[in-house]
């Protein structure tokens, strides 16, 4: 592999953007490319699956036998809201390779006993997302039920570009909060973006199913997309 | 509040070899079949005294990449090598897990 090569991948990584390192196995020849440059590649599609799927592997195409080679950055969850439901959420999506952030500024909620080894932030979202860099590799998920936590956090997930922004809630209040948002200058295309009611219809009951619920739909838009059905 | 991978440091340490001037190879897993000890995808990264960083395989066949990548170094030439129980060297270099993985190693330039 060219030095020029390697130095360019390290620097994806480090911005925690995806880039695949693609090797014709029969000449040799290789190149990067980047995640926002896929669509130009003779391989896009491919690609494209390959990012989905976030593994490496072999691909037959013209020319011969290529060796993918995937580099996608480590997924983070962050949380508004260190309630009944995160307790049981943060440590499956710690089992799913997520590093989790809870931010919630009400101290009682966000304590160490109640989140053994989960960083917590108790701090409004204005002060704690700058600090975590919501990206397109983030999933938010809103659990606190209070506008004043929630909604400041949805605009910044849904500015941010997070693959997964959910938010816990009944039509009702969904429906307020969808006001409150435009109201705040989102567009109708980011708000449509929000999962509401969270989590795919399982009819989860316990706060242990809904962590469940949330984390499958999570599942299913990291691997299929914005717009696939469960 | 980022959590590195493990093939993080391999590819750091190939480019910071590589710009000390070192000969470095570069040996990466392409494919594997049956239950292989670590994904397509793995890194051993090697530099021309054999101090390597990473791993193909968790041990089994890294001294056999550690050699042929120091060819590698000395002429360039990049190779695809298959290790598993199917091969007669199966007990020389073999996999204990019963897979078989593909390795290819080439330098860097």
């Amino acid at each position: 592999m060219r030095l020029d090569l390697i130095v360019a991948l390290n620097a994806e990584r480090t911005a925690r953007r995806a880039a695949i390192i693609v090797t014709e196995l029969a000449s040799g020849a290789q190149r990067l490319v980047r995640e926002q440059d896929v669509d130009q590649d003779p391989l896009a599609a491919i690609l494209k699956a390959q990012i989905r799927s976030g593994k490496s592997g072999t691909a037959e195409a013209e020319g011969g036998r290529s060796f993918l080679e995937l580099h996608v950055p480590p997924p983070r969850m962050v949380i508004t809201g260190a309630v009944h439901i995160s307790q049981a959420l943060a440590p499956m999506a710690r089992m799913l390779a997520y590093d989790v952030t809870i931010v919630d500024p009400r101290t009682a909620f966000a304590t160490p006993e109640r989140f053994p080894d989960v960083p917590l932030l108790a701090e409004w979202p204005d002060q704690a997302l700058p600090k975590i860099d919501l990206d397109h590799w983030t999933a938010f998920v809103a659990l606190t039920h209070d506008p004043k936590i929630d909604e400041p956090a949805l605009e910044a997930a849904l500015r941010a570009g997070c693959f997964y922004v959910g938010a816990l809630g009944s039509k009702k209040t969904h429906a307020r909060r969808v006001e409150h948002l435009r109201a705040r200058g989102l567009g109708e295309e980011a708000i449509a973006r929000i999962h509401a009611p969270i989590g795919l219809s399982i009819g989860a009951a316990t706060p242990a199913e809904i962590a469940v619920a949330i984390l499958a739909e999570i599942t299913l838009r990291l691997r299929r997309g914005p717009e696939a059905k469960a | 509040m980022t959590k590195t991978q493990a093939s993080d440091d391999v590819l750091t340490m190939a480019e910071r070899w590589r710009r000390e001037g070192r000969g470095v190879a570069l040996a990466t897993v392409v494919e594997t079949w049956g239950s292989a000890p670590r994904p397509v995808g793995s890194h051993l990264v090697i530099d021309e005294h054999d101090n390597f960083l990473g791993s193909v395989s968790g041990g089994c066949v890294e001294g056999d990449v550690i050699v042929e990548a120091a060819a590698v170094i000395k002429d360039g030439k990049p190779k695809l090598l298959e290790f598993g129980v199917a091969d007669e060297t199966a007990w020389k270099a073999g996999l204990s897990c019963g897979g078989t993985i593909r390795v290819y190693i080439e330098k860097v330039e």
